[in-house]
């Protein structure tokens, strides 16, 4: 079980408000990813749930029981820190039998729940090493190992890939989902990183200065961001927005069109502009126009090879289906 | 340095300042080697030529030298411990933010400034001194017969003086130890469920075992010299004549150059033997 529930959680460091009043609900077994900008509040956030955070104001509940003045270790949760935070001086073993060793659990369990982790993590070669003799990727996974063997009510990430490179992070996103899958069990994760979130979350909550812009599925994020902020932040590459005329004539003070959403032409369309930069990824080519009414430049994708070059006109249809309006405020126009 | 000619070089361009090395090290000790073979005494005749080894022998059978022996070792590890104890105790709390940190880091500090005489004159006279000393005073109040500190309770007494110099010493250094501790290990820690306790004994003072070897070895470096506390203290009466101090009555006031030299001798052994236990028991907390 693992259903947390804040109500008017606040936090503020001396006079500071970094997060105002809050309310969020996360289900049972659900994957749920904070995400948004550095500096955001998203890790003071998980430190509150964690309890390594006093709160300002407002309750913290954890499966319907007050837990906002429990120490961390009652609040049966495990964390995944940033830098790791593994024990340099114990090996794998005594790193990941830590947490059992404090709370008193037997040594034939100990090991039994060492062995299983190991073998799910891929560890089992490495259980004598040290955390210094190991690479990024393998520390992460005994992190991981030492918050699973506690059987905990919920896993608190905290940005756990941002210290590997590209292609560990692909790698280690897919076991840390599959993990989810297998254990069934709550995970919080926090990272800026929208491709993360959008790639692992089943509930997505972006955050800006501490206060929630929007909860929903990627796809809801994705299909319909409740403001501007959302809807530049995720997607990538970013949205295009346009102001102006154009938008005027949709009733709307802005306009976001996606990149995937604009079809290219050399001979006609809706908005015409210059090729500038073009970005080749193989499979896609990204080109930033210049010179579109309200919008410089505007990112558009095409599939795969398009026979333009740098400094030719080309012309740009937007799929209307596909088109966001905002207001002046920012909010989306349904 | 990877070619025969740029290593060529790098060898005469150290020459010497190694030469320097060897010469500095060497004169003295061949000094000492020498006159401890010879019947050197300056008031009584000067040179009296070889003396086998006399000197060694009558140095060893003199009924002081285990006693000083065993004097060291206790100041040496009695210090030690009192230091590293305290030492840790006190970086902890000085790592705590509070009101004032600046100058309670700084007072903390300063008794590493005092020379050891007049730190020693201090306790003896200020705090020590069965009549009117601080702690005389202190025990009387409480209805207690004062204690004559440096004769009753010698060893102790010297163990505290010399602890009050070092334990700034020891303080800053496991300080900026534990500030190098990544609170995110004590924050894991907590999480895991470890008590306050717990998170000292598992996490804190593995963290400082270097700095602590660090603070070890080099103490018994200066510990095992300390002369100046005893000399303006007890000048070697109650028990706390150390191999020192012992060198040092034979030199100057028996005025026997060969047998203090041969002395000296000992004191180099006792501290080769006492490092290498040290480096024993240690000294694997500095391999990385
Ligand atoms: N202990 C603290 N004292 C004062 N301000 C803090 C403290 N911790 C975080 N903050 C501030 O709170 C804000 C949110 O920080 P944080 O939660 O770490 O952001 P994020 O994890 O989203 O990058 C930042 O502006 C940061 O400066
Ligand atoms: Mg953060």
């Amino acid at each position: 079980m693992g259903r947390i529930q804040l109500k008017q959680v606040k936090k503020s460091f001396g006079d500071v408000t970094v997060i105002p009043p809050l309310d969020l609900t996360i289900e049972d077994g659900e994957f749920t990813v904070f995400v948004g900008p550095s500096g955001c509040g998203k890790s003071t956030l998980l430190r509150l749930i964690a309890g390594l955070e006093d709160t300002s104001d407002g309750v913290i509940e954890i499966d319907g029981k007050d837990a906002t003045s429990l120490p961390p270790a009652k609040r049966s949760l495990a964390m995944v820190f940033q830098s790791y935070a593994l024990y340099p001086h114990m090996t794998v073993r005594k790193n990941i039998a830590f947490p059992m060793k404090m709370a008193g659990v037997d040594k034939a369990e100990q090991d039994r729940r060492i062995e299983a982790a190991a073998k799910a993590l891929n560890l089992a070669d490495y259980l004598d090493r040290r955390p210094g003799q190991l690479s990024g990727g393998q520390r992460q996974r005994v992190a991981i190992g030492r918050a699973i063997v506690r059987e905990p009510a919920a896993f608190l990430f905290d940005e756990p890939l941002s210290n590997l490179d590209a292609a560990l992070r692909v790698g280690m996103r897919m076991e840390i989902s599959e993990l989810h899958k297998k254990l069934d069990t709550t995970m919080i994760y926090v990272t800026h990183d929208q491709v993360e979130a959008m790639t692992m979350a089943d509930k997505i909550v972006v955050l800006q200065a501490g206060v929630i812009e929007q909860v929903g599925s990627p796809l809801e994020l994705y299909r319909t961001p409740r403001n501007k902020f959302v809807a530049g932040f995720i997607g990538s590459p970013k949205m295009n927005f346009l102001e102006g005329p154009e938008a005027a004539k949709h009733d709307a003070h802005t306009i976001g069109i996606r990149p995937e959403h604009v079809e290219v032409s050399t001979t006609e369309g809706l908005w015409q502009g210059k090729v500038g930069v073009a970005e080749h990824l193989g499979s896609d080519t990204f080109i930033h126009v210049h010179g579109v009414p309200g919008c410089d430049p505007m990112t558009v994708r095409v599939g795969g090879e398009i026979p333009v070059h740098h400094g030719d006109t080309i012309f740009l249809n937007p799929n209307l289906e596909h088109l966001h309006r905002f207001d002046a405020e920012g909010l989306r126009i349904q | 340095m990877a070619t025969q000619h740029s290593r060529s070089a790098a060898r005469l361009m150290m020459a010497p300042a190694v030469f320097l090395l060897l010469v500095w090290m060497l004169v003295p000790l061949s000094m000492t080697l020498w006159f401890s073979f010879r019947k050197y005494l300056p008031l009584r005749g000067g040179d009296l030529g070889w003396a086998g080894f006399d000197n060694y022998v009558r140095f060893v059978t003199s009924s002081s030298f285990w006693p000083s022996v065993m004097t060291t070792l206790i100041i040496v590890g009695g210090v030690l411990v009192v230091t590293v104890m305290f030492g840790v105790l006190l970086a902890i709390l000085l790592d705590q933010p509070m009101w004032g940190q600046g100058v309670v880091r700084i007072l903390v500090i300063a008794p590493f400034f005092v020379m050891p005489t007049v730190s020693a004159l201090v306790w003896k006279n200020m705090f020590m001194d069965p009549t009117n000393g601080l702690f005389a005073h202190l025990w009387r109040f409480f209805g207690a017969e004062p204690i004559s500190w440096l004769s009753e309770a010698s060893l102790p007494s010297l163990v505290m003086i010399v602890s009050w110099q070092w334990l700034p010493f020891a303080t800053l250094i496991l300080l900026t130890a534990i500030q190098s501790l990544d609170s995110e290990q004590l924050e894991a820690a907590e999480m895991d469920g470890a008590s306050p306790l717990s998170r000292f004994f598992y996490i804190i003072l593995p963290h400082l075992s270097r700095a602590i070897t660090i603070v070890v070895l080099i103490q018994t470096i200066f510990l095992l010299s300390i002369f100046a506390e005893i000399f303006v203290t007890t000048s070697g009466a109650f028990g706390t004549k150390t191999l020192t101090y012992l060198i040092f009555q034979r030199v100057l006031e028996s005025q026997n150059v060969g047998l203090g030299s041969a002395g000296g001798v000992y004191a180099i052994i006792l501290a080769n033997i006492v490092a290498l236990f040290l480096m024993r028991i240690v000294g694997k907390n500095l391999d990385a």
